[in-house]
């Protein structure tokens, strides 16, 4: 078993709150990882990227190399795609929908859209809409999580478990809000995979 | 004992508390701030009290620490590379006293500058100061290599550094632990003079320093750290340090690299096993992350004509971080190449939050220095640096903390007036006082404005020293109460600090005018704190 998957997005979309949930889900599996995150300047709503990498075996570098990524995993289209070098060719990328629109030169949406479509295994996702729609609109980063978790080879307890977890302190109404997240998301791709 | 997911820096600061240490000191920098929060958030730090505030700079740190092992007990002192600058004074001079209690330096390197001035190679430090230093290649390693740093400060009298990485410092692994060791009691060195620096004494202490060479280098020869790892293939030999390591191994199936390899993780560069393997194959690849230290050694070493390859000749790029694709690339290895992505993707560089009190500044900065240009603001270290960029280009430079007071200066001595500094509150108190006592003394004609946001905002938002006392500070270096000003930041009093700054900048002496609005990155956060607080 090996899964190596980016997770990108922009400072402050819960990234790591993302690479965290999958990685303490993947431990409780019994797995390795390890995962390399960004803090610094470009926390603040610059481009920020994790490498997640889980499996069954020794796991040596902390980055991702290019080409091998099972998997992209993007709280936000246009991040996504900026790391498709990392992609192996027949890996998927999965992501959300909704831009982040905090420079100039952001690409057409519907340019960016249809170009992710147009990828051999790409599903994107409205996660802020889902979110939304279950009244837990700061969890679309964790509806992204359930979009990618039948990708993971991992049970969904324990991604659950996981979220416990992560939430525990932010109170029982959290946990469960973001549970139901992981559910919406999970659901949002069933009839696609 | 237990395992622990960890970041690399954390894994270094439970290997710090775990090592028995009485005391932490440090000042936020990327990447090593985690290595103090982690002590912050600790159960048996505070059980044991162990001290663990911020210190108002690196150097103020550095002498805290030197200060807590001279009293005989264990002392971790963390910074990021450009810290070491800042303390390089009691740093060199540290090596000459020697230490009582073990003594640590922890220096974040930040290859790639992610979030740097620059991307300087502390292992130069090490070597500068002649003691021993280690650099690990794993989370793993980090914590254990802790445990081992302290044991060697006290055995041979030295303070050691530990150099590690961005890639390190900010990646998780699950670390194994091992028992924790008591704290020391309190002592005096045995010798009394042992941290007079008087002449005669440093001579002695500086003798007894090289007299000890031998002995760092026969414990890097032995070091489990550093290892000989036999390969069938000599066509061609290793040596990979740190990090590097890693990436080697990733680019062969189950890490069985063919080649002899030369790991190194302590140092100085044990000579013999890397004699062997210069002799043993037929041409070397040095993979270091930073800079050609090792490799420079080499040549300069064993200069017998066989190749070495690395970042001199082309192998690897001179600058930068390395990654498993560069590592491949230099041992010809062909790897798959994901898919290219269009060019319509953008950069999307780091920008100030929404509401930021820096913005309003920048904006009524702008207004009142329309008629001289921004070519006169000198500016400094911190979330405000930003303010370079566009839509504001306020700023003209950004060099090392407290510069901004101090350039000012040197652009007013330069006959230019105007003349401005801009300088975020943390870094006034980490170095921006001293150039104030430089530009009250000259009655230099220079405009202060102290972005008082009440945090070091850049690091994550820790407390700044100066908390609510700036003002004060600056009337005690001399500035003239009445061009001691303030405001509100905010976009509704953008009249009134227009004119504020308007009326500073045509005052011909030492003026300094403070913006006091708490970061909302970190008003947010303490809301959501106590919102916590009061559910559980
Ligand atoms: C010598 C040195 N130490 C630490 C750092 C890391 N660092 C960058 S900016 C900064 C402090 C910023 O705080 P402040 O001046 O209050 O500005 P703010 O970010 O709050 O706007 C620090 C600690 C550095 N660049 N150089
Ligand atoms: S973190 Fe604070 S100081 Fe930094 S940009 Fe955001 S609001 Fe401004």
């Amino acid at each position: 078993m090996k899964k190596d998957i980016v997770i990108a997005g922009v400072g402050g979309q819960g990234i790591l709150t993302v690479a965290a949930a999958i990685g303490l889900a993947a431990m409780e599996e019994g797995y390795s990882i390890k995962q390399s995150e960004v803090h610094g300047m470009s926390q603040r709503g610059g481009a920020v990227i994790s490498h997640l990498r889980i499996s069954d075996k020794e796991i040596y570098s902390d980055l991702i190399p290019e080409g091998t990524a099972d998997l992209i995993l993007g709280v936000e289209p246009m991040e996504a795609v900026r790391y498709l070098s990392f992609l192996k060719s027949d890996g998927w990328l999965i992501t959300n929908s909704k831009p982040f629109i905090n420079i100039p030169d952001y690409p057409e949406h519907e340019k960016l859209l249809s170009f992710i479509n147009f990828l051999p295994h790409s599903i994107i996702v409205d996660a802020e809409d889902i979110a939304k729609k279950i009244k837990a609109p700061k969890s679309s980063n964790i509806v992204m999580v359930g979009a990618a978790s039948p990708f993971l080879d991992i049970k969904k307890e324990n991604l659950e478990k996981a979220i416990e977890l992560l939430f525990k302190s932010k109170g029982e109404n959290i946990v469960k809000s973001n549970i139901e997240a992981l559910n919406a998301g999970l659901e949002a791709v069933s009839h696609k995979v | 004992m237990k395992k622990l997911l960890l970041l690399g820096d954390e894994t270094i600061a439970q290997g710090a508390i775990d090592g028995g240490i009485s005391g932490i000191y440090a000042y936020p920098g990327t990447p090593s701030t985690e290595i103090m929060e982690y002590v912050q958030r600790s159960k048996t730090a505070k059980e044991e009290n162990i001290h663990r505030t911020w210190s108002t700079n690196e150097k103020t740190a550095m002498e805290a620490a030197l200060g807590m092992s001279y009293a005989g007990k264990r002392a971790v002192v963390c910074m990021k590379h450009v810290g070491l600058n800042v303390a390089a004074d009691p740093f060199m001079n540290s090596a000459i006293t020697g230490v009582n209690g073990g003594l640590v330096i922890v220096v974040a390197d930040d290859p790639s500058m992610h979030s740097s001035q620059n991307e300087q190679d502390s292992r130069y430090y090490g070597k500068f100061a002649q003691i021993p230093f280690f650099e690990p290649s794993n989370q793993q390693e980090a914590y254990d290599i802790t445990r081992e740093a302290f044991r060697l400060s006290e055995k041979f009298n030295v303070p050691v550094l530990i150099r590690i990485t961005t890639r390190l410092a900010h990646s998780r692994y699950a670390v194994q632990l091992s028992e924790r060791e008591a704290q020391n009691e309190t002592s005096f060195p045995q010798n009394p003079k042992q941290f007079i620096l008087l002449p005669s004494i440093a001579r002695n202490r500086y003798k007894s320093l090289l007299n000890h060479q031998n002995d760092f280098l026969q414990a890097a020869e032995n070091s489990k750290y550093n290892k000989y790892i036999e390969g069938e293939d000599k066509s061609l030999g290793i040596v990979a340090s740190g990090i590097a390591f890693n990436y080697l191994l990733e680019n062969y199936p189950g890490g069985k690299c063919p080649h002899p390899v030369v790991k190194i993780s302590q140092y100085p560069l044990p000579k013999n096993l890397l004699k062997k393997l210069y002799d043993e194959t037929e041409e070397l690849l040095v993979l270091e992350e930073g800079y050609p230290f090792i490799e420079e050694q080499i040549n300069g070493l064993f200069n017998y004509g066989k190749p070495v390859h690395g970042r001199l000749d082309g192998h690897l790029p001179r600058d930068g971080e390395l990654n498993p694709n560069l590592v491949a690339k230099a041992l010809k290895i062909n790897y798959r190449q994901g898919f290219d992505s269009p060019d319509f993707i953008a950069n999307r560089p780091p920008e100030l939050c929404p509401g930021c009190g820096h913005i309003d500044v920048y904006n009524a900065l702008n207004e009142a220095i329309k008629d001289y240009g921004n070519e006169r603001v000198l500016s400094d270290i911190g979330c405000y640096t930003l303010g370079a960029l566009p839509p504001f280009n306020s700023i003209s430079s950004c060099v090392d903390m407290g510069a901004s007071i101090t350039m000012a200066k040197g652009v007013a001595d330069a006959g230019i007036f105007p003349a401005v500094a801009v300088i975020g509150d943390s870094t006034f108190m980490h170095s921006g006082i001293t150039g104030l006592i430089d530009a009250v003394n000259d009655n230099s004609p220079i405009t202060i404005i102290i972005l008082d946001n009440s945090a070091v905002a850049m690091t994550g938002g820790q407390p700044t020293s100066g908390e609510g006392r700036i003002a004060e500070i600056c009337k005690a270096a001399g500035v003239n109460p009445e061009h001691i000003r303030k405001f509100v930041p905010l976009r509704k009093n953008h009249n009134q600090m227009v004119e504020v700054l308007r009326e500073e900048l045509n005052y011909k002496d030492v003026s300094v005018v403070i913006a006091e609005r708490e970061c909302v990155r970190v008003l947010q956060r303490n809301k959501k704190l106590k919102k916590q607080i009061v559910k559980n």
